[in-house]
């Protein structure tokens, strides 16, 4: 295999993105983002200097709206779809206050 | 309408179905009611559907019935039973996109198409099974289980519209939608021998989709017949003000144009496709070419040299859109939640536990493909191979009116071939990626079978908006395709 990136790299890529993996699944992870990474160095030899990046399919634009009131989505409808929720919002587990 | 005992039998298009139902010589809850048969039957071989919606059917045909009976026209549609993938938001009814993550939440509002659907007096009759997240080529990524292929249960249906395809192709319903982001429709559709849609991007409202990747994904149709994919797509297409990306038009026209021909049509055949393609699909490809030429087309060589670059640039854009549009999973607002003493733990446990292997796989690769000090490399080199695309494409399309290709590079594999080397898996979109990149339509027709037996499916691809076209050539070679 190659060794395009490193086990580091993995974890703190998985960090990042919220995803805890096991010893195995990061030695695995490794493996397969190396072999994926292989594959796409079939690009590196294109000269691209003179290309704009394209990021959308149609050139798009902002879509502005006249300041007028609306219905919304039904907030205890929303909220009974939450996992936690009480007086009316979102309940989470402790953001601050914590002792570490 | 009658077989070969000259018994009468039951319409099985969505145009037949509709005919029957809005001038009363059927209703529609017989036509649900047949479905539902079928899908109790077979249902427990194929896995297509999550959830089957069998009381929601069964009221809202008595819904059409009811107007049927007062004079009432339902639509277009009228009592054609329709499956949804389970990644398009149904109000109060469950949407899991295959994932554990979306466990138990139930959408407080319907998608666009859901809404339409509903107005043209379609019945939907079950929510289909996916790659979790739309991730994957088999269906064989869900956390309920991997879908069948009804022509061979021991293959895959193709994916990741696995369950929609398989639907349509084991009779449980005339036609389906899926979504579309790398190949999703259209390689199912060739596994299962159906007709399957993506449309030109911004064709069909994306709103209540759930998002895999915002530049690519686009909803699309499954049918037994190009002329009922047609009606369906017309029914589905048109801007929506809730979705900023729709295109500011009415609905598409095509089934006008569906028996116009091909006679001076010029359908191009890239020389320089990549390579990969088994024999038996190779075969038909030529065989599709000498047909259209044998019904007037101008068979035309054009290059798209950078097709091929098209797996690297959608492996690298798809993820990194990926990454940021599932970050939205923590634990707060959808589903599952997995307790911990403070929110980021939670973050971290809900989403380790609520994702599967691919989706976190993808969402690992795309956040490195947008992080600091590989962004450039990465994501920014492939919005430029993207653009390359596009332009070779525009080129192509100076020449050639449509261009044919296969629709996936072989027959339906087996269950299990493809699952422990996921650029094996990736593999599998090579011929469909393009037109997520640069936005154009394209669909696959069945046309004949290839080893075993098996469907083989024909890629038609048109500009941006030519769908009359694709449509008109599609149809040509659904007549011309080999019994």
């Amino acid at each position: 295999m190659s060794d395009r990136i490193t086990p580091e790299a993995v974890a703190k890529v998985a960090k990042l993105a919220r995803l805890s993996l096991s010893d195995d699944e990061l030695q695995q992870a490794t493996h397969q983002l190396s072999d994926m990474l292989d594959h796409f160095a079939d690009i590196d030899a294109l000269d691209l200097d003179d290309v704009e990046p394209m990021t959308h399919p149609t050139p798009i634009a902002n879509v502005m709206r006249e300041d007028i009131e609306q219905d919304c989505l039904d907030r205890d409808e929303v909220l009974a779809a939450a996992p936690a929720a009480e007086d009316g919002r979102f309940r989470v587990p402790p953001i601050v206050g914590l002792d570490d | 309408m009658a077989d070969d005992t000259g018994a009468p039998t039951a319409p099985s298009t969505a145009i037949d179905i509709a005919w029957h139902v809005r001038n009363n010589v059927e209703s529609a809850t017989a036509v649900v009611e047949r479905h539902l048969a079928e899908i109790e039957r077979r249902e427990s071989d194929i896995h297509a559907f999550n959830l089957v919606l069998a009381d929601e059917a069964r009221a809202r045909a008595a819904e059409i019935d009811e107007a049927v009976s007062v004079g009432r026209d339902p639509g277009p549609l009228a009592g054609v039973p329709i499956a949804l993938k389970d990644n398009m938001c149904t109000r109060g009814i469950p949407t899991t996109c295959s994932s554990r993550i979306l466990d138990g939440w139930k959408p407080p509002y319907d998608a666009t198409i859901v809404t339409k659907l509903h107005d043209a007096g379609a019945i939907v009759i079950g929510k289909t099974n996916l790659d979790e997240f739309a991730m994957g080529s088999s269906t064989e990524n869900s956390a309920f289980g991997a879908t069948r292929n009804p022509h061979d249960t021991t293959r895959v249906p193709g994916g990741s519209s696995g369950g929609s395809a398989a639907a349509v192709a084991a009779g449980f319903a005339p036609v389906s939608l899926g979504s579309d982001t790398g190949g999703s429709i259209r390689q199912p559709a060739a596994l299962c021998g159906v007709v399957g849609v993506k449309p030109t991007y911004g064709a069909v409202s994306r709103y209540g989709l759930v998002a895999f990747a915002s530049s690519l994904d686009q909803i699309g149709p499954f049918a037994t017949t190009v002329a009922d994919a047609s009606l369906l797509l017309e029914s589905i297409s048109g801007h929506d003000p809730m979705d900023s990306t729709s295109i500011q038009r009415g609905p598409l026209e095509i089934t006008r144009q569906l028996d116009f021909g091909v006679a001076g049509l010029r359908v191009g055949r890239i020389t320089d496709l990549p390579e990969g393609a088994s024999p038996d699909v190779v075969e038909r490809l030529e065989q599709a070419f000498d047909e259209l030429r044998a019904a007037g087309a101008e068979i035309v060589d054009v290059e798209v040299p950078a097709f091929t670059y098209g797996l690297t640039a959608y492996y690298l854009i798809a993820p990194a859109e990926a990454s940021s549009n599932l970050a939205r999973y923590d634990g707060v607002r959808f589903g599952h939640r997995v307790d911990a003493p403070d929110t980021n733990a939670m973050y971290m446990a809900t989403r380790t536990d609520g994702f599967g292997a691919e989706v976190k796989r993808r969402i690992m690769l795309g956040t490195y493909a947008l992080s600091a000090g590989y962004y450039d490399a990465y994501y920014g080199r492939a919005l430029k191979v993207r653009r390359r695309i596009a332009a070779d494409f525009a080129t192509a399309y100076e020449r050639a009116d449509v261009l044919l290709t296969p629709a996936s590079p072989t027959v339906a594999f087996h269950l299990g071939d493809k699952t422990s080397d996921p650029m094996s898996m990736y593999l599998c979109d090579t011929y469909t990626i393009p037109s997520n990149l640069t936005g154009d339509p394209g669909m696959s027709v069945p046309f004949g079978t290839g080893d075993d037996g098996l469907p083989v499916g024909i890629q038609v691809l048109a500009p941006a908006l030519q769908e009359a076209t694709m449509f008109r050539t599609a149809a040509v070679l659904e007549q011309r395709a080999p019994r």
